[in-house]
């Protein structure tokens, strides 16, 4: 099966084409800001990164940014720097090089303050738009599709219809050849045993097992234990008898296929199928490490409600229950709990939601994109 | 109608409630032509278990087609599968 996307010569494929401003750090956010609010046919993805940080969390900062700024959505980015940053868009620029991606970069620092900055940034922007209009959509297998699995502000629900359904359609994508990254680490906890045992061979069970640890140890350092009370007694209260049980209602999201690889946050993965990334559980900071490792477009459940979107790629919402659709209608593309109303069923909602993913990948908005949702944001540690 | 409970993977030998059930209600699940029927032997609050057919002590109760735990008594179909009758490979937390 097809869908209708852009080839570009990265190499990679997208499913949307536009011009990215994006600064390098803090600093200059709002100068990027500024200057694709000039330029109708620009977006802007403003974060709190890209000073202070050394060692593995420099490198992590890095490799987002690189993966943000060479999306496949993105036909070309606008680099506003400040000048004096850690993260100096060489840095960047060097690893687009690499790629092929069509890129400039402007600096408040060198190109006369804010004013200066924003005028020549609009000048080489417009142009940016202009160049990227000439992209056409073509025919491309589904095979080459990245889809982020993703459940947020979970409820009694999720476990039971939210995410069993994403679950149905990322497997039917898997099927046909493609790609689906499911992440949230803290999520994973006390059914390692389950993932390792789907994991495609002894090297990726063993990386399942010590991003656990590694997530349980973390916390632990920060005083948490978050393992000793699972499932909480409110949880088995709610009918959950056991950590398994309970990890698996949200793993679920990610379907019931072979586990080919576990990637670090941000990471591009090398093989296709179900890719586990070690990240936050944060919301959007988890949407950015997933665009950031190539997925096109993210379907996210949520039982409470969120109306989170991204710059740069459509995500879809799936309400849990007919409650939260009720309430928040206009956020949400899918509803699932029509599998409770005895409307739908896991079957039938998993088919809905891969049409969605389609019919989204063939240009179609999400609702979070119609809404103008551009939330973004970059997970690091300030070590100093 | 709305649907009084699910089963999520043909592999489980349990089903879960979407709403408050009674003992002695017959329940029916399917999912991808698979399809279960059991008459409740217990009263099952929302969100919780009953068994679809037979587990025997140790056996696996097996929800979204994996382990969840392992049977720590005989179950018979019908009935309330949760901490007084199945336990955590891993441990429970609550004691």
């Amino acid at each position: 099966m097809d869908f209708r996307g852009y080839r570009r010569k990265t190499g990679k494929v997208g499913i949307r084409n536009h011009v990215l401003v994006f600064p390098t750090v803090v600093c200059s956010a709002e100068v990027a800001r500024m200057i694709s609010e000039k330029v109708p046919g620009t977006v802007y993805a403003i974060h709190g990164g890209g000073c202070g940080h050394v060692g593995e969390e420099k490198e992590k900062v890095v490799r987002t940014m690189v993966g943000i700024c060479s999306h496949g959505n993105v036909a070309s980015v606008l680099l506003v720097a400040n000048g004096c940053e850690v993260v100096q868009p060489e840095l960047i620029t060097a690893e687009l090089d690499k790629l092929g991606q069509p890129y400039d970069v402007v600096s408040v620092q060198e190109d006369g303050g804010t004013p200066g900055c924003i005028e020549k940034g609009t000048k080489i922007a417009a142009k940016m738009v202009k160049e990227a209009a000439k992209a056409k959509r073509e025919s491309i297998p589904l095979s080459e599709l990245i889809l982020g699995c993703e459940c947020g502000g979970s409820d009694a629900f999720s476990g039971l219809t939210a995410n069993p359904a994403l679950g149905i359609a990322a497997d039917r994508l898997i099927a046909e050849g493609g790609t689906a990254i499911f992440s949230e680490t803290t999520e994973m906890l006390g059914c390692e045993h389950v993932l390792a045992r789907r994991a495609v061979d002894e090297k990726v069970a063993k990386d399942i097992y010590d991003i656990i640890a590694e997530a349980e140890a973390r916390a632990m350092r920060g005083g948490v234990d978050i393992r000793g009370a699972q499932p909480s007694p409110g949880n088995i209260k709610g009918g959950l008898s056991s950590i398994e049980e309970k990890s698996l209602g949200c793993i679920r999201k990610g379907g019931n296929t072979t586990i080919m690889q576990v990637v670090k946050y941000a990471e591009h993965p090398e093989r296709k199928g179900l890719i586990i990334m070690d990240a936050t559980a944060a919301d959007v900071m988890n949407d950015t490490a997933l665009l950031a490792a190539g997925c096109h477009v993210i379907v996210f459940t949520t039982g409470r409600g969120t109306p989170v979107g991204s710059p740069i790629a459509p995500i879809i919402k799936v309400s849990t229950n007919s409650v939260l659709y009720g309430k928040m209608k206009p956020n949400i593309d899918v509803n699932a709990g029509s599998i409770v109303d005895g409307e739908g069923t896991l079957e039938s909602v998993g088919q809905e939601i891969f049409d969605k993913v389609v019919a989204c990948a063939n240009g179609e908005q999400s609702r979070a994109e119609a809404l103008g949702h551009r939330e973004f944001d970059i997970h690091f540690d300030m070590l100093v | 109608m709305k649907s009084r409970a699910i089963l999520i993977d043909t592999k489980d030998n349990v089903a879960t409630a979407f709403q408050d059930l009674t003992k002695g209600e017959t329940v029916t699940v399917s999912l991808a032509g698979t399809e279960a029927t059991v008459v409740l032997t217990q009263d099952i609050l929302f969100g919780h278990k009953f068994a679809l057919s037979a587990i025997g002590l140790h056996e696996p109760v097996v929800k979204y087609g994996e382990a969840i735990g392992l049977a720590t008594a005989s179950i018979q179909a019908g009935q309330h599968v949760h901490v007084h009758n199945m336990e955590s490979q891993k441990g429970r937390g609550d004691k």
